[in-house]
């Protein structure tokens, strides 16, 4: 009886989550194998030939770089902020509740609104930041348009996004360490940067790595910024792999090929949901 | 806490909020002022009102309440059952089916926007509010977080319940749903704003003004290509985003540590 309850309840859920993440997913895959289906011609099984290509594809290997410079840029630096701003907004600092208000606030706008907040002070000349420049007699420069800054600049802004998120997970963690630790360090004349190296960062490392995966994760799905900020230009210098896995599948309307990049991604994120699941089970996040 | 580091946070809060004071600043300002800050710059309303007539706002409202109250409300339903199926029954393939199930917290549906996209024409559901909410309804993750809070409740209750001659559901109705009241909240919070604020699925699945959500709206109103000025942009960018920050800095307490509370089960 409880086995037919348990599937009975689980059914509706079941449905969905099957058809709209296994189902797609074990189908991504079947269809790299296959040609591009047109109109005249079905699609026919080419076996690894959709990878060949990739393996060829410049503009594959770039992307793919350009997501691991996205990771590096963003993700040691958000986590060191989100760890400062939780030490500071956990002190005793007039005015906390605005600070910490302040520093959450971008986490419940969405990108698309962010992007167009940021994109006007990247605007040459007219622009805040050409603005600001212009203070120090430098030159105008288009920023989002070289492919030097154009990184630095997305870059940037992930970061004011993200890091206040990252904050109240850090915020959460210490205000669960006992008080008792630093009492008795202060007793013992342990200085502030000695018992944060020494006792508070140790003990935060669960929270730091569970903060790591899910930032990682995020900089694999997020891309809705590029829509508005560069298109993933110039010449694929900020393009990132979902955001040209949507431009081969829905502008170049490759659909094998957009497969076949899929897979990419899924592979790396199938990676991180072990990694997540290994953590899990020896529950190394607190609670 | 040292002077220059209460000095240092106050300095980068006053960073981090000032993006949107300045959209505020050029969204209330004629567009003249835009980079001028000129304290004694006449205030206005006129960006609003062009914006609101630049871009099918209404309608845009409307999709995204539809949309995002259509698939809370199905979470809440699909995720109950299912949490409380893994929480309180051992059924046969219990784990492997939880397994399958948190594999969509790293693979969610904005990864497999081609597959779904074709499956969704197959279903005839494209463009459609449906059709943007389906593939979300099942939620990894609130299955996740109602089981882990269905499990904290004490047995006994269930079993008192059951011999007061309670059925299954009844059980579920009335002493498992009650007492995970601060989850469905917390989750509720979460779901909502994601939703609000999600992108990409929305904008490859829908194509017409009829179904499109505010971000999608927006990211179309916003463009560079478009050629509308800034002061017009922050406006209607306020507007999309306004629901969501007056609910937020209205109950910012109870926002917090519900993404606090989500994040770490």
């Amino acid at each position: 009886m409880k086995h037919v309850y348990g599937w009975l309840l689980l059914t509706p859920a079941a449905i969905l989550l099957v058809g709209f993440t296994h189902y797609p997913a074990v189908a991504t895959l079947a269809d790299s194998f296959f040609s591009h289906a047109t109109a005249l011609r079905p699609a026919r099984f080419v076996g690894l030939d959709n990878y060949a290509s990739l393996a060829g594809d410049p503009v594959f290997w770039q992307v793919l770089r350009n997501n691991f410079w996205f990771a590096l840029g963003t993700i040691p630096t958000s986590i060191a902020l989100a760890l400062l701003m939780a030490l500071w907004v956990n002190s005793r600092l007039p005015a906390r509740a605005l600070v910490r208000l302040s520093y959450f606030t971008p986490t419940v706008l969405p990108m698309i609104a962010v992007a167009n907040l940021w994109l006007y002070f990247y605007t040459p000349q007219i622009g805040l930041l050409d603005k600001v420049a212009a203070l120090f007699g430098a030159p105008s420069h288009n920023w989002l348009g070289n492919p030097d800054t154009v990184m630095g600049c997305v870059i940037a802004m992930t970061i004011w996004k993200e890091a206040g998120f990252f904050m109240i997970f850090y915020l959460a963690a210490l205000q669960s360490l006992p008080p008792e630790l630093e009492e008795a360090a202060r007793i013992e004349g342990a200085s502030r940067s000695y018992f944060f190296w020494r006792v508070t960062f140790p003990l935060l490392m669960p929270t730091t790595l569970f903060v790591l995966v899910n930032a990682t994760i995020n900089s694999f799905k997020l891309v809705d910024h590029l829509f508005i900020l560069t298109k993933g230009g110039p010449d694929n210098a900020s393009n990132l792999l979902l955001y040209y896995v949507y431009q081969v599948a829905f502008s170049y309307l490759d659909w094998a090929y957009a497969a076949t990049l899929t897979v990419v991604l899924l592979f790396i994120l199938a990676t991180f949901a072990v990694l997540q699941f290994r953590m899990i089970e020896r529950r190394v996040h607190y609670r | 806490m040292t002077t220059v580091e209460k000095i240092a946070a106050w300095l980068l809060a006053i960073l981090w909020v000032s993006p949107l004071l300045y959209a505020f600043w050029a969204a209330f300002h004629p567009p003249a002022y835009a980079t001028t800050f000129d304290p004694l710059a006449p205030l206005t309303l006129a960006n609003f009102e062009k914006a609101w007539g630049y871009a099918p706002f209404a309608r845009h409202f409307l999709n995204t309440v539809l949309l995002v109250t259509m698939i809370l409300a199905a979470q809440l339903v699909l995720c109950t059952l299912a949490g409380f199926a893994f929480a309180r029954f051992d059924f046969a393939g219990r784990d492997l089916a939880f397994a399958l199930v948190l594999l969509q917290l790293m693979i969610m549906p904005e990864v497999l926007i081609v597959e779904n996209y074709s499956t969704m024409s197959k279903l005839g559901l494209v463009d459609t509010i449906l059709g943007i909410g389906l593939p979300y309804m099942a939620s990894a993750f609130g299955i996740f977080l109602l089981r882990q809070t269905f499990k904290t409740i004490p047995r006994e209750l269930e079993e008192a319940a059951r011999v007061e001659g309670c059925s299954w559901m009844g059980v579920l109705w009335r002493v498992y749903v009650p007492l995970a009241r601060p989850t469905y909240l917390a989750y509720a919070l979460v779901s909502v704003s994601y939703h609000w604020n999600n992108f990409l699925w929305p904008l490859v699945v829908t194509n017409s003004v009829n179904t499109r959500p505010l971000t999608v709206g927006l990211a179309i109103f916003g463009a560079p290509e478009s050629g509308v000025d800034w002061s017009v942009i922050s406006a209607g960018t306020l507007i999309a985003v306004a629901p969501l920050l007056v609910a937020f800095l209205l109950f910012q307490r109870q926002f917090m540590q519900s993404f606090m509370q989500a994040g770490i089960k």
